[in-house]
């Protein structure tokens, strides 16, 4: 593990107290937020970064939370710099997916290609889990090239079933259930990411690499039956 | 192992939920914190009925609950105050009481204050999902809100024997004061409109939750436009959303979000604010120096 101490003028990141237990450190972007979550991560595994319980990265930042010495933490974080080369990478999950999504036509004339051109943009990349949020398991998925991020669709639908594999803005998610949606969908996978019975819950978690492969409709059903609670209060993705 | 008792839902009220100290440590994984939304009332409950503080109990909304305890069970009831009863007969608020296989445990509408904890010993034994027996109200993890004829396993009972206790029945709340740690987002607001937020009046709005308590009076403006791209929000962190109204962020808030932070209102008035009725006046008084 490198990580570099920095000795520049500029400080890797801004680092703003959040009530009395919680840091915020923001940074350049999605890069520079896996970099530091996955220093945090190998830090607080090594027991080298104690008194933190929760670790939340997010689009430009990451929250420490339940941070038992804020001055502490502060000054080692002023400290460090991490690089994408300062930790291990996470896990690299195959996801495999039958791309017959309502919107792939609609992705694909946006992109200005074939539907066939589109599966193959999207299966090209290695995607990093950069963050979670909406829902429980939801992550947002970076690695697709700028240029092809397409807007949410104006109406969102009332239900995207579970394991719908879709793209809004710069992200890939894939629904861990079946919630009210407003991304693009691309096809759909079998695989269950998202299960409170096994450890872990979450195969998409910060840090996951992951690749999509097209695969034919297996003839079963890619939506496994199960009883999702329909979200109650949150918002939708 | 079979539970040793169960309690039989009669009548759940508005929004009976099981409730512990809720997850911790998977923030990041998109899961809502959850628990207690008064924790020092679920404490005092599960201490008068000899249990771990953070055992698993029942969180009642304004309008009380009602269970037939299958098996002889200690009960105590903390929190928003209501009046209790034991097959018909008045029984103490605020200390343990034992009933015998098939007693109706009633507890009435709260007198005030809105959430009301019912612990019995031994706890509630429903499986844990994440580390926790909470119910989640915004992601829908954990058990779901009580309904009619719901069996709630109860644990084993604690070998420990509480020293006999009660805990002090709680005032009416006058005025909901929640102190304001300033920041992170302080400066997308007018300083003049910061400032006004310790000045002006606040009112709970009706429209209050478990994942946040929601605020009525003058709106926050804004110094900047644009958006924030989602971050990691805390408990008791205040969003002012476009309408300019502050919200309070309670147990089952969501672990993102967008809107700017104002300030973060400290742990220990989360639970006034989870005794707040709609229409009492809400001061925001903003703590200096750190």
């Amino acid at each position: 593990m490198t990580v570099q101490v920095a000795g520049g003028p500029e400080p890797f990141g801004r680092i703003r107290p959040v009530g009395d237990r919680a840091l915020l450190v923001e940074v350049a972007g999605t890069a520079e937020v896996s970099a530091l979550y996955g220093w945090l991560r190998e830090r607080r595994a090594a027991g080298a970064l104690p008194g933190v319980e929760e670790i939340v990265p997010a689009a430009r930042t990451v929250l420490l939370d339940g941070v038992a010495d804020l001055p502490a933490l502060t000054a080692l974080l002023r400290g460090v710099r991490p690089t994408a080369a300062s930790s291990t990478p996470g896990p690299l999950l195959e996801v495999p997916t039958v791309y017959d999504g309502a919107d792939l036509g609609e992705v694909a004339a946006l992109w200005g290609v074939s539907a066939e051109a589109a599966v193959r943009i999207h299966t090209e990349p290695e995607y990093v889990v950069a963050f979670c949020g909406f829902a429980p398991g939801f992550g947002y998925l970076t690695g697709l090239s700028q240029r092809y991020g397409v807007p949410r669709r104006a109406t969102p639908r009332s239900a995207v079933p579970v394991g719908s594999v879709a793209l809004a803005g710069p992200y890939t998610g894939v629904y861990p259930r079946s919630s009210p949606g407003g991304w693009q969908l691309l096809g759909r996978t079998a695989l269950p990411l998202w299960d409170t019975g096994r450890e872990p819950a979450a195969l998409l978690a910060p840090g996951a690499r992951v690749r999509f492969t097209a695969v034919r409709d297996g003839g079963g059903r890619a939506a496994p039956a199960q009883a999702s609670p329909a979200v109650r209060g949150g918002g939708a993705e | 192992m079979a539970a040793l008792s169960e309690l039989l839902v009669v009548r759940p009220g508005p929004l009976t939920t099981v409730q512990d100290l809720g997850r911790r440590g998977v923030a990041h994984l998109g899961v809502p914190r959850a628990g207690a939304l008064d924790e020092p009332a679920l404490r005092a409950a599960n201490r008068l009925v000899g249990n771990d503080p953070g055992t698993a109990a029942l969180e009642s909304t304004l309008g009380g609950v009602a269970l037939r305890a299958l098996g002889p069970v200690v009960f105590a009831t903390t929190g928003a105050p209501a009046p209790v009863r034991v097959d018909g007969r008045a029984a103490a608020w605020g200390a343990p009481v034992a009933v015998p296989a098939g007693a109706l445990i009633d507890i009435g509408a709260a007198t005030h204050g809105v959430r009301g904890y019912l612990a019995v010993a031994g706890g509630i034994a429903v499986p844990p999902v994440l580390g926790s027996r909470s119910a989640d109200l915004l992601s829908g993890l954990g058990p779901a809100p009580l309904s009619v004829g719901d069996r709630l396993p109860v644990g084993p009972p604690p070998s420990y024997r509480p020293a006999p206790d009660l805990v002090p029945l709680p005032a009416p709340p006058v005025e909901l004061v929640l102190r304001l740690r300033l920041g992170p987002h302080t400066d997308w607001f007018d300083p003049w409109s910061v400032a006004r937020l310790a000045r002006e009046h606040y009112r709970v709005a009706q429209a209050g939750n478990r994942i946040a308590l929601r605020t009525e009076g003058p709106a926050v403006a804004r110094a900047r436009g644009g958006e924030l791209p989602s971050e990691g929000m805390v408990l008791g962190a205040v969003q002012i959303p476009p309408d300019g109204l502050p919200v309070v962020f309670l147990a089952d808030h969501p672990t993102t979000g967008g809107y700017p932070v104002i300030g973060v209102v400290p742990p220990a008035d989360l639970a006034f604010a989870a005794q707040a009725r709609p229409g009492t006046p809400v001061r925001f008084v903003p703590l200096r120096g750190r």
